[in-house]
Order: structure tokens, then C-alpha cells, then sequence
């Protein structure tokens, strides 16, 4: 067992965990776009960066390919974190404004502007469908091609592929393809509109109780603890 | 496999796509690196390309098949790797050094002149399929600017007129050996 700190919580996890793994087993809740339980991780986002060390020489490490050890001082919200992550929310939506996924994650994160011009790219290059292809569905149909600026993810000379069985996974898991929810307002490049809701604790007890998402423990808590 | 500098891979005249070819090479990398965990791809693709002077796509499968790797995995080293070309190369290749000493000293000039001649557009190959020009950023000579790397040599301190006799000379040596 490994023994670190985890947002000022003494915790400790099994040797090899990353710390993704630590701090979504301990209920803390980090931003990821190219990660999935299932996938090895792959650190293309950059969202689910943390804070390690003592604070003044802190670093920031991308927390699902960083394993725990001994004695770290890992910190996954705090100040500087949060603003490198809402720059970064910034700079995907700009990428691709399009995506409900990170239409969401800047309504979360109270991103209210976007100050890059829209690129309206069809694509992130998280490499979840590559991956998702090969180590799932073992198919391998998919892979990054070219480098650089000019990096996409194609078939092999961009013919329909022999090994695709049509299955349909890439698309499930890909953040770009789910299309974002309009609404009445009119078109822009950030959506926002979840950007007024407030967390439901709010209307039952005086302070945020936690900061789970769904949250349901105060909805289980209503009739033990009406203090307000 | 260690660098693959060899002039006179280049010199080869051209060939049909033979796969008979390809399974030789396939054949004696499997018996250089069998006791490897990691296969070396790359290596295969580099003894394709230095036949060739591309990457067949016809290769590409064979590999494929014969090394049971996937078509995507070859096709994206092919792709991130400047030196595999998925087009057919001319026999002499010409990188222009288009780096800041170089430019400072008249690359663009040198480029222009060996356009003109050789009526090539940089990153092409010319249509009798003897030249392919491509423009680099450095090549780490920047003492010898204005640089041109003809076939793997380094010619430096080019000025138009060594530019004709450079590509003069070759344009002989082609029509005696053609």
C-alpha cells in the first residue's frame, strides 16, 4: 500500500494505482476527456491534471498517467489548477464548440468566455476510439495517421477498412460526435446553458454538502436533516 | 539497424511492385530479430522503402499478413515517419536547407534555380521520375550554407553556377548508365 495526501486527506491506495484511480475511488471528481475505465490511459488531454509536491514547488501532472507514491502531496483543485483546466475547457471549446461534452464540462466549470477563435474541428485527437479499437474490440481498424498538425485518425489509406466489423464503439465513445443541445438561445460558440443551475444541497441544507455528481446523498438525507 | 545512409540504394533503376521481393526481406528480419519481445517494424519498412524507394501498398498488406500486425499500425508509422513515402520517390533525392542561415544566404535562390531546372515543385517528384525535391529547415551544417543534400551528400557553399555543374554532372552520369 501506498500512503500520500489527497486534497489534505491522509489516504492510502494500492501500489501501481494512478492517481485518477485514487482520488475517483475517494469520491474526488477530476475532469478527463481521453480517459476511460476501460482504456489504457493515454494523457492526450491534459484535463485531469493535479498538483504534486509542497506548495511553492508544486508541479502539475496529468493524474491518470502519474501513479501514486509514497508521501505525495497531491492537490486536485487548487487555485492553479483550476485556472490551467479552465483554459484548457477554453482552448476544446474553441477547438470544437460543437461537442456536448465539453459544452457541459465549460458550463461546470464556470468557463463563461472563450477568448481563442473556433476552430469547429470535428475531432480532439483524445485517441479514445483508437484505443477503444484495438485494446476492446480488437480490431485495430483505426489508427492516428500523419503527425503534427496534420494528425487524424483514419483508416489505413482512407478506404473502408477489412477489419471494421461495424460495431459502432469509436462512435459511442467519442467525445466530439455527441452534438450539443441548442436550447432557445441563439447560436454561439459556448453554450452555458447549465451555467445557472445550482448545486440541488443548496435548497436543503446551508452549505454545499458535496461535490459528487450526481449527487444523491442529500436527496437520500431530505427527511433526516431539514435544518434550513 | 543503425542509419541508413547507402548512396547506392538510390541509384537502383525503378521496379514493378514484386512481392517476392518484400517476403525476402520479411524472411531474413524474422530470422535477425526472433529472440526480440519488440518487433521491428520499422526496420521491415525501411528495407521496403530503401528497395523501393516507397512503400507499395501491396507491401504494406503483405507485411501485414506475414508479421499478423495490423494494416493500421504500418500505416500509421508509415505516415509519422518523413522517412516512408506511401508515393514513388525519384532516383536522386535533393532536400534544399531552407534554415535561417542558409535563407540569410540566398536559399530561396538556390531553391528557385533548382525548380526551375529540374521543373520539380518542392515535396514532388519530377514526371521522368529521376528527381524528388523537398525543402528541410536545417541540416546542421549551417557553416557550409547555402546547403543542398544531393543523395545523402552534403554539397555546401552552393552558388548557382556549382548548382548547374551539380546537376550537369548527374544529368550525364544518367544518360550513360540509362
Amino acid at each position: 500500500m501506498v500512503n500520500f495526501t489527497l486534497n489534505g486527506l491522509e489516504v492510502s491506495v494500492e501500489k501501481g494505482t494512478t492517481l485518477l484511480e485514487a482520488a475517483d475511488f475517494y469520491g474526488i471528481e477530476i475532469p478527463t476527456l481521453c480517459h476511460d475505465k476501460g482504456l489504457s490511459p493515454y494523457g492526450a488531454c491534459r484535463l485531469c491534471l493535479v498538483e504534486i509536491g509542497t506548495p511553492g514547488r508544486s508541479r502539475l501532472v496529468s493524474s491518470c498517467t502519474y501513479q501514486a507514491r509514497e508521501g505525495l502531496n497531491v492537490r486536485t483543485h487548487s487555485e492553479r489548477v483550476i485556472k490551467a483546466r479552465k483554459l484548457l475547457i477554453e482552448m476544446y471549446v474553441a477547438l470544437c464548440p460543437s461537442s456536448k461534452v465539453i459544452q457541459c464540462l465549460a458550463s461546470k466549470y464556470h468557463v463563461t468566455k472563450v477568448r481563442f477563435s473556433p476552430k469547429h474541428e470535428d475531432c480532439i485527437l483524445c485517441g479514445l476510439c483508437v484505443r477503444m479499437c484495438d485494446e476492446q474490440m480488437q480490431a485495430k481498424a483505426i489508427s492516428f495517421v500523419n503527425r503534427g498538425g496534420r494528425r487524424l485518425v483514419s483508416t489505413p489509406f482512407a478506404k473502408k477498412s477489412e477489419d471494421c466489423r461495424l460495431c459502432g464503439a469509436c462512435i459511442y465513445i467519442c467525445p466530439a460526435c455527441q452534438t450539443r443541445c441548442q436550447g432557445p438561445q441563439e447560436e454561439n460558440i459556448l453554450c452555458n446553458a447549465c451555467l445557472n443551475l445550482e448545486p440541488p444541497c443548496l435548497e436543503k441544507f446551508e452549505d454545499v454538502m458535496c461535490y459528487m455528481d450526481p449527487c444523491v446523498a442529500c436527496e437520500l438525507n431530505t427527511d433526516k436533516k431539514p435544518n434550513k | 539497424m543503425g542509419l541508413r545512409t547507402n548512396p547506392k540504394a538510390c541509384y537502383r533503376s525503378y521496379m514493378k511492385v514484386d512481392l517476392t521481393k518484400i517476403d525476402q526481406i520479411i524472411n531474413q528480419i524474422i530470422d535477425k530479430y526472433k529472440d526480440d519481445e519488440d518487433v521491428p517494424y520499422i526496420s521491415i519498412l525501411q528495407d521496403i522503402n530503401d528497395e523501393y524507394r516507397y512503400l507499395p501498398e501491396e507491401a504494406l498488406y503483405r507485411v501485414s499478413q506475414k508479421m499478423e500486425v495490423s494494416m493500421s499500425h504500418l500505416y500509421s508509422l508509415a505516415t509519422f515517419y518523413k522517412c516512408f513515402s506511401l508515393v514513388p520517390k525519384g532516383e536522386h533525392e535533393i532536400q534544399v536547407c531552407m534554415g535561417t542561415a542558409c535563407h540569410v544566404r540566398g536559399a530561396s535562390r538556390i531553391l528557385e534555380k533548382v525548380t526551375r531546372d529540374l521543373q520539380v515543385k518542392p515535396g514532388k517528384t519530377s514526371e521522368n521520375g529521376k528527381f524528388s525535391l523537398e525543402t528541410v529547415n536545417c541540416v546542421g551544417a549551417c557553416a557550409q550554407g547555402p546547403l543542398v543534400v544531393f543523395d545523402g551528400k552534403y554539397v555546401g557553399k552552393l552558388t548557382l553556377n556549382k548548382i548547374e555543374k551539380m546537376l550537369g554532372g548527374n544529368h550525364e552520369k544518367d544518360n550513360k548508365t540509362s
